[in-house]
């Protein structure tokens, strides 16, 4: 698993300028407190896993999850169905996947917008200072006092709920915490010599944010992005849950969660605890992993 | 500032609604005319700014909108539901704190010893977990497996119905404190661990102050102001409800009357609401900087 460690977090600290510090001491500090955390590791392991589940998973186990089959709705759990049936008659495990292969992808897409945006805005914020970050703070505010689920839901009310859409929707709203964080962060490393010699030399703005600020703000950022993603299956989930997921025969973990809950009473086990326990162990693994970045980077952050 | 903004991005999303607020209330069917009536009637006529300073008008008189569905104002529905919602998330608040403070108090006295793995293993599976799953979770165990309680909360309207019927609150309540425990109790563990570290406990050890006066009265009152500002933020689901806990439990609270109107697209239920949540967080944030100098008298604001 090292070999995975070490790809994900050598790609995160590739310095963008010969002008950053040496990474390589620094990579290798951040890839050896994290090899030492047992449970990161483990959460590693568990999101390879359930990647290669999700994505891989189809090529070796085919099934049918476009057409319903009502002649084989509600199966209970047998050789030609590991996790038998559902109401309609999809596979159950073939689901998990396709539900499974939505849920990663518009976690991961929404929390890369997310973190994109935030960042420019944090930095940009940060370091303009005066009236410009004083503005840009506040809007900030106004979106975290909001209540996410329900706006959440609010938007999708309004607009038509696909892949796209949600994807924008939960972005939307998780770009204030990795805003306020790489604000601070910009607030602190503007006033470092490097940032002053680059002023001193006549480099614009928009040279040290992207060549200086951003690159050494990198920790703070791929430990966020790490808990963006958590954050967004979890979201998803909900928003599936509560009826406003990607409408079938598209699957998401949430709806199946939901439409299973109704058989509950009928000893339907197989269609709740497996989704259930997926979803569980997916977001666990991503906040053992952002925890563990944490640790390895040394970065201060507080959660929302 | 922050609750003028609030109110400028709740006006603006009833304008980002497909087709304006006349298409959501007539349907796709209705006639070019009785839409222009509609736009008329309810002043969307108007050029943005003009509608957004009548609508902050409306707002001071007390007016919050109307339902298009039951035509009742949104206010009359808010305070029915209101006390039932924060009834069910007060109860909740109060238990999550009752049960995190020593809880994060005890693991960080015996940290990195394998009961504090344990609870902080099973803390990390509590914050990790959808609050519809665990509620999900406790339905099937304790109404259709063992049926020892009834899977659904109180439904009387009033909130006196809700204290009649003890036993269906267990549930949700369990749900919600059980999630807040999850979250509270690391906040407090990692508070507690970082105060156990300084001077004024080695002191107060030094002077014979006893192992239980020290933990509860030296590293409590300074351990415990991470939980304040959690507190605070948690005010504004005292009013609003736990959406997800009371639709599960279908408990007629704020969450549950958002739900039913997000799905029936009743607009104007569900601005007010957004509305009325975000200045009561605002609010909350402000309490709780409050509480903060009470607690702690290092941190008086000049």
């Amino acid at each position: 698993m090292a070999v995975d460690a070490e790809q994900i977090l050598g790609e995160a600290t590739v310095p963008s300028s010969p002008l950053v510090r040496p990474p390589r001491k620094r990579g290798a500090a951040v890839l050896s407190v994290f090899a030492e955390n047992k449970l990161a590791l483990a959460g590693l392991v568990i999101i390879v896993l359930v990647v290669l589940f999700c994505f891989l998973g189809p090529v070796f186990y085919s099934t049918n999850q476009v057409s319903s089959n009502l002649a084989i709705s509600g199966l209970a759990p047998s050789a030609s169905h590991p996790l038998g049936t559902d109401n309609v008659g999809y596979d159950e495990l073939g689901r998990l996947m396709a539900g499974g292969q939505s849920s990663i992808e518009i976690g991961f897409a929404a929390a890369a917008i997310a973190s994109v945006l935030g960042v420019l805005w944090g930095a940009v914020s940060g370091y303009f200072g005066g009236i410009v970050d004083t503005v840009m703070m506040r809007i900030v505010d106004a979106f975290l006092a909001l209540p996410v689920l329900f706006v959440l839901l609010l938007m999708a009310a309004i607009v038509k709920v696909n892949a796209f859409n949600l994807t924008l929707v939960v972005a939307l709203f998780s770009w204030l915490v990795p805003a306020r964080l790489i604000r601070g962060e910009t607030l602190s490393l503007r006033t470092r010599e490097y940032i002053q010699a680059v002023r001193g030399m006549g480099g614009g703005a928009g040279r040290s944010i992207f060549l200086h600020v951003i690159p050494n703000a990198i920790g703070t950022i791929v430990v966020n992005i790490t808990f963006q993603v958590a954050d967004a299956i979890l979201v998803l989930a909900t928003l599936g849950y509560l009826g406003f997921g990607i409408p079938p025969p598209a699957a998401n973990w949430g709806s199946m969660l939901s439409q299973g809950v109704t058989y509950l009473y009928s000893g339907y086990w197989w269609l709740i605890y497996p989704v259930g326990g997926l979803i569980i162990l997916t977001v666990m693994a991503f906040n053992l992993v952002g925890d563990a970045l944490r640790d390895a980077f040394d970065v201060r952050l507080q959660r929302r | 500032m922050v609750i003028v903004l609030v109110s400028i991005i709740t006006f603006l999303l009833l304008h980002l609604l497909p087709g304006g607020a006349a298409r959501a209330m007539l349907g796709v069917r209705a006639t070019p005319s009785s839409v222009r009536a509609f736009n008329i009637a309810n002043g969307y006529n108007h050029p943005l700014p003009l509608q957004y300073v009548s609508y902050v008008d409306r707002l001071f008189h007390g007016n919050l909108g109307f339902s298009y569905k039951t035509n009742e104002p949104v206010s009359t529905l808010l305070s029915q539901d209101l006390p039932k919602s924060a009834y069910l998330s007060g109860l909740a608040l109060i238990f999550t704190v009752l049960i995190a403070v020593p809880l994060g108090i005890y693991q960080a006295v015996r940290r990195n010893k394998p009961d504090d793995y344990a609870l902080t293993s099973l803390s990390f599976v509590g914050y990790s977990m959808p609050a519809f799953w665990l509620g999900l979770l406790l339905i099937a165990v304790f109404a259709v497996y063992t049926k020892l309680l009834p899977p659904e909360a109180p439904q009387t309207a009033g909130v006196g119905g809700a204290f009649s019927d003890p036993k269906a609150m267990i549930l949700p309540v369990l749900t919600l404190t059980i999630v807040g425990v999850a979250s509270f109790s690391r906040y407090m563990r990692s508070s507690a661990i970082e105060n156990l570290a300084q001077d004024y406990i080695r002191t107060a050890r030094a002077k014979g102050v006893t192992k239980r006066g020290v933990l509860y009265r030296h590293l409590l009152r300074n351990a415990i102001l991470p939980i304040v500002t959690l507190i605070g933020l948690s005010l504004p689901t005292l009013m609003s409800g736990n959406l997800v806990t009371e639709s599960v439990f279908n408990y007629p609270g704020v969450g549950l009357l958002f739900w039913n109107s997000a799905q029936a697209r009743d607009y104007p239920v569900l601005l007010a609401l957004t509305l009325v949540v975000g200045v009561l967080t605002v609010v909350g944030n402000l309490l709780a900087d409050i509480a903060y100098g009470i607690v702690d008298r290092r941190v008086r604001y000049a």
